[in-house]
């Protein structure tokens, strides 16, 4: 069945609301603007205004709302409209929701779920479009996951509510649209696992949320030179799933990682470290990474296409590991 | 042929089955096979060139009788004069 | 460009000195033509080449030693122009030295240009003069004991990768008739030639051949110990017929014609290798493989060290007269070392005579990738029992059999020596070509 990635979100919110009176949504125009990229539309009138909750312009406000929602017993689904305003809520996620665990003694869990949008694409300038991915996963406490196609869009929100510790989703916004089959297997996402998309001899591509993507039409246009590149899809950015990428940068020697974040103190760089640690020997090249250009993400449309990661220079990336450049 | 010769022509011929071979170190009396390490088929060489320098025949019943270097002199002297 | 490599010249060999080139650049060179001489652990041998085309590049110099499988000559072919340049590795090109926040920004400026060149693969820091080599490379290399200086590297500017070790064990791995072993290039004994001496190439010394030999026996050895499940078993057989025969057979005879007991000891394993033929052969990529005659390998002890085991070919159908002249010829040549290669490679069977020694018995290592040895000790008198429940004192001796497991079983191995002891004690069954003998 074709279904797009936010009809896939936008089934899985409604499941949950269905099913479990403990899960509400809440989030600036989640109610009656159906949010701000509608995958919520239809759901105040069907929910009403108790369960789905349009809050103020207060990214600290209504996240620290939802987290004693939680301690309270709730199972509270949070919006926020970019990560780039979700920096104003990182005090009540990394000083909260992340150590009460640890702060209690065990005696209490945070069960949130904090949805954002990220990413660039959509000339929404450098406050909307930044990939900061890798601010949340540097924090023990939380789990962070990046659904790249529908089926982890459908599928990963009931483990993540199923999880007593909080999970944040990043939703990659130029991915919302994107129209795929939806597998049978969606029921079985978990919050564990990295994933190989495309199989592959030559090199393994490591991306996550959007880049994804770049990474396959990367895949595609290296087939063509007779070149096989390996997609792997990390879904889970805390925790990485380390056996998979090694084993798949075992069998293939060479790795790039695209990474929409900036290179310093990227995922990426992370990943790399992560290789050089545990797969030094079975490497044939340096790890090579493609990230996006240091500087804000600009607005023109066509500085913004060159400073994302693109597939073209994935392809140049891997064509000089390989010495076909 | 003199004695000199003799044992001249002997240790040559030895020498050239087991080059490192120092005449000076042998003792003449204890079993020759013992000091060098000679199999059956350098053994056999050995006196298949003794045979071919000095044309003495030597049956294969009297191999016993040729176990030290004395041994060998004495019964080539008896038969080359 | 056809790569011209070193090719195996003999069943242990591993590598060669080059002594000379007997072309230069510029030559048209065809199959069959001699274009090196190389030494190897046996002997200088001329090497010839099989394929057609005109030297571009003379890739060793005399007094290099390298692996089996390493590039010696670079050949053109038919209107294939010379581009020396071509074959070396590219220079490093130039990265974009452009700051990490500038492509954006230089791109800004060209709107229709294609996304800024990636900086997704750092320049690396000069390895210093050292070979690069990836990581996998490396490991696999040294895992192999294969010397990274012999391995050419295909990577970016020139890096060695695990592709590149692949090839030149895979390279090495067909060449050399021990498959499993990898023992290959020892520290030399002696330097050859060292950068910048007038590279005197000279064959090798007896201490140099010596080390090399022990390093291909150290080989050999230990891929059978360690691949090769070996079964023992051993039988004495009275020697007092045979002995007798032996004497009265010779007897007649000048020296030069009579017969040691080593001919019918292997004349009589070939005429039971023939009721026996699993232990006639080679175990070779799982499964066992009869030879295609009986060749006997002779286990032949140099004096100056290490042990050769060249094969007298078709031992069961050579007349005993014969078979001693061979038999006489081969030892005094592998003495020499002056073998042929295919003397070298041809056995399907060893025997070892080590009753020249004083031992009574031999408990062998088989030679792979064959299956089987037999092992003979000294004959001496023992005390018997005899038929009417008496003791007698008669010449005796022990032959064993280390066979491989994974090729026969014990039931078979003990019929294989109970058969060697009956034609052991009916000499005259030894003594003829294979048709004339009366089973």
């Amino acid at each position: 069945m074709k279904i797009t990635y936010r009809e896939a979100l936008r089934q899985a919110m409604h499941e949950a609301l269905a099913a479990d009176s403990r899960v509400f949504l809440m989030g600036e125009d989640v109610g009656k603007y159906g949010g701000s990229y509608a995958v919520s539309k239809g759901f105040l009138a069907e929910f009403g205004p108790e369960r789905i909750r349009d809050a103020p312009l207060s990214e600290l406000g209504f996240v620290g709302t939802a987290i004693g929602a939680a301690l309270g017993g709730m199972r509270p689904i949070v919006e926020i409209m970019t990560v780039n305003f979700s920096l104003l809520a990182l005090d009540q996620i990394v000083n909260t929701a992340a150590v009460y665990r640890h702060m209690s003694g065990g005696q209490f869990s945070v069960p949130v779920v904090v949805r954002m949008a990220t990413g660039g694409g959509r000339q929404l300038a450098a406050q909307h479009s930044h990939s900061l991915e890798n601010w949340y996963a540097h924090v023990p406490g939380i789990t962070v996951l990046a659904p790249a196609t529908v089926d982890d869009a459908r599928g990963m929100l009931r483990a993540a509510l199923a999880d007593p510790d909080p999970v944040v989703i990043f939703e990659h916004a130029m991915l919302y649209p994107m129209e795929g089959e939806l597998s049978p297997d969606w029921e079985k996402a978990d919050l564990r696992t990295a994933k190989i998309l495309r199989a592959g001899r030559d090199v393994t591509l490591i991306a996550y949320g959007g880049t994804v993507w770049k990474a396959q039409e990367a895949a595609r246009q290296l087939a063509a030179e007779g070149i096989e590149a390996e997609v792997l899809d990390l879904r889970v950015l805390r925790p990485l799933d380390d056996a998979t990428i090694m084993a798949s940068v075992g069998r293939t020697r060479r790795a790039v990682i695209v990474d929409e974040g900036w290179r310093t103190g990227s995922l990426a760089g992370e990943i790399m470290a992560r290789i050089m640690e545990q797969a030094f020997y079975e490497l044939d090249a340096p790890v090579a990474r493609v990230c996006s250009a240091e500087v804000p993400i600009p607005y023109a449309k066509h500085m913004e296409g060159a400073a994302l990661p693109q597939a073209p220079a994935v392809v140049a990336a891997v064509r000089q590991l390989l010495a076909k450049a | 042929m003199d004695e000199p010769t003799l044992r001249k022509t002997v240790f040559d011929t030895l020498r050239r089955i087991a080059p490192e071979v120092t005449p000076a170190d042998l003792e003449p009396a204890v079993p020759l096979r013992d000091q060098v390490d000679l199999d059956s088929m350098d053994w056999l060489n050995f006196l298949i060139a003794l045979h071919d320098k000095l044309g003495v025949d030597i049956p294969e019943s009297d191999y016993q009788k040729l176990v030290t270097l004395d041994d060998v002199m004495g019964y080539l002297k008896a038969r080359c004069g | 460009m056809i790569e011209f490599r070193l090719p195996s010249l003999g069943a242990e060999m591993e590598d060669g000195t080059l002594l000379e080139w007997c072309v230069k650049p510029g030559d048209r060179v065809k199959k069959g033509d001699v274009v090196a001489v190389v030494d190897t652990s046996k002997s200088a041998i001329d090497v010839e080449i099989w394929q057609e085309g005109t030297v571009d590049e003379l890739v060793l110099k005399p007094g290099d030693k390298v692996p089996v499988g390493t590039v010696m000559i670079r050949l053109r072919e038919a209107g294939e122009a010379g581009a020396p340049a071509a074959t070396k590795p590219a220079a490093a090109p130039t990265p974009a030295a452009t700051a990490p926040a500038r492509p954006a920004v230089a791109a800004a400026r060209t709107p229709t240009a294609a996304p800024p060149a990636p900086e997704a693969v750092i320049p690396v820091a000069s390895a210093g003069g050292r070979q690069r080599a990836s990581p996998s490379a490396r490991a696999l290399a040294h895992e192999l004991d294969i010397d990274l200086a012999t391995v050419a590297g295909t990577g970016p500017h020139g890096v060695i990768t695990r592709e590149d070790v692949e090839k030149v064990a895979a390279a090495r791995k067909a060449t050399t008739a021990a498959p499993g072993s990898m023992a290959t290039t020892k520290p030399d004994g002696v330097k050859s030639s060292g950068p910048g001496s007038a590279g005197q190439a000279r064959a090798a010394t007896p201490v140099e051949r010596s080390l090399s030999m022990r390093s291909a026996i150290a080989a050999a050895m230990a891929r059978s110990k360690r691949e090769i499940p070996h079964y023992y078993l051993a039988t004495e057989v009275p020697m007092q017929r045979i002995t007798r025969w032996l004497a009265a057979r010779n007897a007649g005879k000048p020296i030069t014609e009579r017969v040691l007991m080593a001919a019918p000891l292997i004349k009589a394993v070939a005429l039971a290798l023939r009721k026996f033929p699993e232990l006639n052969g080679y175990y070779q990529n799982g499964g066992f493989v009869a030879g295609e005659g009986i060749h006997i390998g002779v286990a032949i002890s140099l004096r100056q060290g290490g042990l050769i085991a060249p094969a007298i070919r078709d031992v069961a159908d050579t007349d005993l007269d014969e078979l001693m002249r061979r038999l006489a010829n081969l030892v005094s040549r592998a003495r020499a070392l002056s073998l042929r290669s295919s003397e070298m490679t041809d056995a399907t069977i060893t025997v070892t005579n080590l009753g020249d020694q004083g031992v009574e018995l031999v408990q062998g290592v088989i030679y792979p990738p064959q299956v089987a040895l037999v092992g003979f000790g000294k004959v001496t008198d023992r005390v018997r029992a005899v038929d009417d429940g008496a003791i007698a004192v008669m010449p005796a001796v022990t032959v064993s059999l280390a066979a491989d497991h994974r090729a026969s079983d014990g039931h078979r191995g003990a019929l294989f020596l109970a058969e060697i002891a009956r034609l052991l004690q009916s000499p005259e069954s030894l003594d003829g070509a294979a048709d004339t003998i009366v089973k």
